[in-house]
């Protein structure tokens, strides 16, 4: 029984085919939900499942009841309820609620349309507004949503704005943050055990910090700027075991290519995915958000990572905000559960058009590529360009196609150009990156990754091959709807950015 | 049925526990709460109408036309041309980012949205979604495969695609944010097809959804496909979205 529900595809040699893996938690009920989704996704992309219910085991001990997972475990407390199941709808307390210049403005106009053009926001110190999307741009329709905002955020006295208004150099608004994920993480908005929403779909990333977090719509945000709660559908929990020790040569990106390729780019609708483990437990708290943030490329609609020491350890110059973490209680259930010995997995990408799409990196070795882009919430953190400087540095060697820089935040920009690289003999980033001739780190912003105006910098304007540290790549995502897109590592995008052709890292980091 | 339940998302709750989605949507929803929870907000109130067949009245919203309005989903129908598309059409693909300077939420520039529907299609898609020059599209019915809306939250998709005349959305299967965003602004019906239709209806046939009848007939090829009941989303969509929807049932105050 545990192996068929343990390995859904038996092609992948990650996924251990142990007979022995303890699912005593697991109700034979549920065995058959499994094996019908199973059957489903491998079929055809089926995103839509109803939550199986399945009968639960009374817990042992007398305290707990039922089992909870972490996800239904936060629910339950922002619902003041005891006891939560999958496919329960409950309204949740949000603790934070973020918006961009995108579709701030648009989350605004409903809010003031049913609440009143006078209505007070539910919480000032509540709300997140982060400027990150079009902002280095001279289109005067993104320029006036950012101007909306800080009209809003001015009427409403709202605590957290990161404005900007000095476009022409973005260090002279100290205010300013950039992408706003990592600037949520990096402002200590993120704290386990609670609830974030956002309107942004990568909302997801802040699940590194145990939490609950996930993507709304403009309609549903401006119902929470007035009320503060959101009638949400608890998920059912898919887990993902990773063990074994992490290869030099791999990093997080890798880990979720090798699920999403796994599970597809439905495979997780409206559900929960739950990331546990040696490996995972390795990770430090941005490798953790890399891994939460393309949860739903997977149609996922939260991620979470327990937290530990690593997470208190970031958080403790962060937030003086009182936090309680939750865990998955052992009694558990879950719809299902996936094992990979990660010291097996080599270095993915995910090919175009789609991030399920996944092949290994040395079996694209002859796809010529035209650039490299660097950047994003999920591969422009300080430790992505960390990663990219180490192959830059191994290698010594010039890059032999534009490589675009974009760090997410302005703490990253400064990260880039001031941290020493280890065993670059004091060397920064930034220095690294000019030797190997890379373009000069960019403004912070989420930048070419999804586009944008027309004159946003290293936006694909034409029909190019680029190796991307980002999330997405559907047609026309960076810009020209025939470009082509290879995600990848900040490792496997810096190597290919030295040969000119999609590389293996391990062409380098020996 | 499950996939209804499931995509019924928060409506459920607006339902009594003894008439889950899965129950007849052909009869008029009757409503009950017994259990709505309190918000305690001050801008809301708990009260609720118990019947909602005899408070939904007729407004059209943004993209509505009055023939296509009947005063309960079982008897709506929508006719016209329909479009075709494949899977996973993300968000990028039904508004690409550069249009995302424009807000929904402004009357003008929610019509300018429209006019961009589908534009990020690649051009393997040889018959284009709008015309040149034109603001609407003549496909008010577009059918999609698996996975329909991925990707980004942005809630422009299903607005550009109600703000070019798409009256509802027939996919195998949805992306959780798109289906959810459909609902809460009632621009589009995201309504599943039990099979797989979007390689047998060819971009241009003419074709007829009955949502009461659960029921989607090609009438060039002449033939029937069931769909999987809309449930409780219907009503929502019907009265313009999630916030229409409570006033007209007495969830929220009438402005």
């Amino acid at each position: 029984m545990a192996s068929s529900l343990v390995s859904p595809s038996p092609t992948s040699s990650f996924i251990s085919n142990k007979k022995d893996l303890g699912f005593s938690a697991f109700p034979s009920t549920s065995q058959v939900a499994i094996r019908k989704c199973k059957k489903q996704v491998s079929k055809q992309i089926v995103s839509v499942m109803a939550p199986q219910q399945s009968e639960r085991k009374p817990a042992t001990t007398g305290s707990v009841k039922t089992g909870m997972t972490m996800t239904e475990k936060i629910l339950a407390r922002a619902s003041e309820k005891p006891q939560l199941s999958p496919g329960d709808n409950v309204w949740v307390n949000v603790d934070i609620l973020m918006t961009h210049d995108v579709c701030g403005p648009g989350s605004i106009g409903i809010f003031k349309k049913e609440f009143g053009e006078n209505a007070k926001v539910w919480d000032r110190e509540k709300i997140v507004i982060i400027p990150d999307h079009y902002i280095f741009t001279s289109d005067e329709r993104a320029n006036r949503n950012v101007d909306i905002l800080r009209d809003f955020c001015k009427e409403e006295n709202i605590k957290y704005f990161y404005d900007i208004k000095d476009l022409s150099n973005f260090k002279a608004n100290p205010d300013y943050k950039g992408v706003c994920h990592v600037a949520l993480a990096q402002e200590g908005h993120c704290r386990p055990g609670e609830v974030l929403l956002g309107t942004d779909s990568h909302t997801c990333t802040a699940g590194a910090f145990g939490q609950f977090a996930t993507g709304i719509g403009n309609t549903d945000a401006g119902f929470v700027l007035g009320t503060g709660k959101l009638l949400l559908k608890v998920p059912p929990t898919l887990r993902f075991v990773m063990d074994g020790e992490m290869p030099h040569y791999l990093l997080a990106k890798d880990l979720i290519l090798q699920i999403i390729g796994e599970i597809s780019v439905a495979g997780a609708t409206y559900k929960s995915m739950e990331f546990v483990g040696t490996t995972v437990e390795s990770l430090n708290m941005e490798e953790r958000m890399t891994l939460c943030n393309m949860v739903v490329e997977a149609g996922g609609k939260n991620g979470v990572v327990p937290a530990d020491s690593t997470t208190f350890k970031y958080l403790e110059d962060k937030t003086s905000v009182p936090y309680e973490p939750v865990y998955s209680d052992a009694q558990a259930s879950f719809l299902s559960e996936y094992r990979f010995d990660i010291s097996k997995l080599e270095p993915l990408v995910a090919k175009p058009h789609s991030p399920d799409n996944r092949a290994l990196a040395r079996e694209c070795k002859d796809v010529k590529i035209d650039r490299v882009y660097i950047g994003s919430c999920t591969g422009g953190k300080t430790e992505d360009f960390l990663a990219a400087a180490k192959v830059f540095l191994a290698s010594g060697k010039k890059v032999k196609v534009p490589t675009f820089l974009v760090p997410a935040t302005q703490k990253v920009w400064l990260d880039i150009y001031t941290l020493p690289v280890p065993g670059a003999g004091g060397k920064t980033c930034s220095q690294i990156f000019e030797e190997a001739g890379c373009d000069t780190p960019a403004s912070p912003s989420c930048g070419a990754c999804l586009g944008g105006p027309k004159d946003t910098y290293a936006r694909m304007n034409e029909p190019k091959v680029c190796v991307s540290t980002t999330n997405r790549n559907f047609p026309g995502r960076m810009g020209h709807k025939e470009g082509q897109i290879y995600l990848a590592s900040p490792y496997t995008a810096a190597a290919s950015a030295l040969t000119g052709y999609v590389t293996d890292p391990r062409e380098f980091l020996l | 049925m499950a996939a209804s339940l499931s995509q019924a998302l928060y409506l459920a709750t607006f339902t009594s526990s003894a008439s889950k989605p899965s129950a007849s949507p052909i009869s008029p929803p009757s409503i009950k709460v017994p259990t709505f929870s309190p918000l305690t907000v001050q801008p809301l109130s708990s009260a609720f109408t118990p019947n909602v067949a005899h408070v939904i009245t007729l407004t059209p919203h943004a993209t509505s036309t009055p023939s296509s309005i009947p005063s309960d989903t079982s008897t709506t129908t929508f006719h016209g041309l329909c479009y075709a598309v494949g899977d996973n059409i993300d968000t990028d693909q039904i508004i690409p980012a550069e249009y995302l300077t424009l807000v929904p939420s402004n009357p003008a520039e929610y019509e300018k949205l429209g006019s961009y529907a589908l534009i990020g299609l690649p051009s393997s898609y040889a018959t284009r979604f709008i015309e040149p020059n034109e603001t609407k599209t003549k496909y008010s019915i577009l059918i999609g495969g698996a996975n329909f809306g991925c990707g980004s939250s942005r809630e422009h998709a299903p607005v550009a695609l109600g703000a070019a005349g798409v009256k509802a959305v027939v996919a195998e299967s949805y992306a959780r944010i798109f289906f959810r965003n459909s609902v809460a602004t009632g621009e589009v019906y995201p309504v599943e097809s039990e099979v797989r239709i979007c390689e047998e209806c060819k971009t241009g046939d003419v074709v007829t959804i009955e949502l009461g009848e659960s029921r989607l007939i090609n009438h060039t090829t002449g033939k029937e496909y069931k769909l999987k009941p809309i449930g409780d989303a219907g009503p929502v969509i019907e009265a313009g979205g999630i916030f229409a929807y409570a006033r007209k049932t007495g969830m929220i105050p009438s402005q």
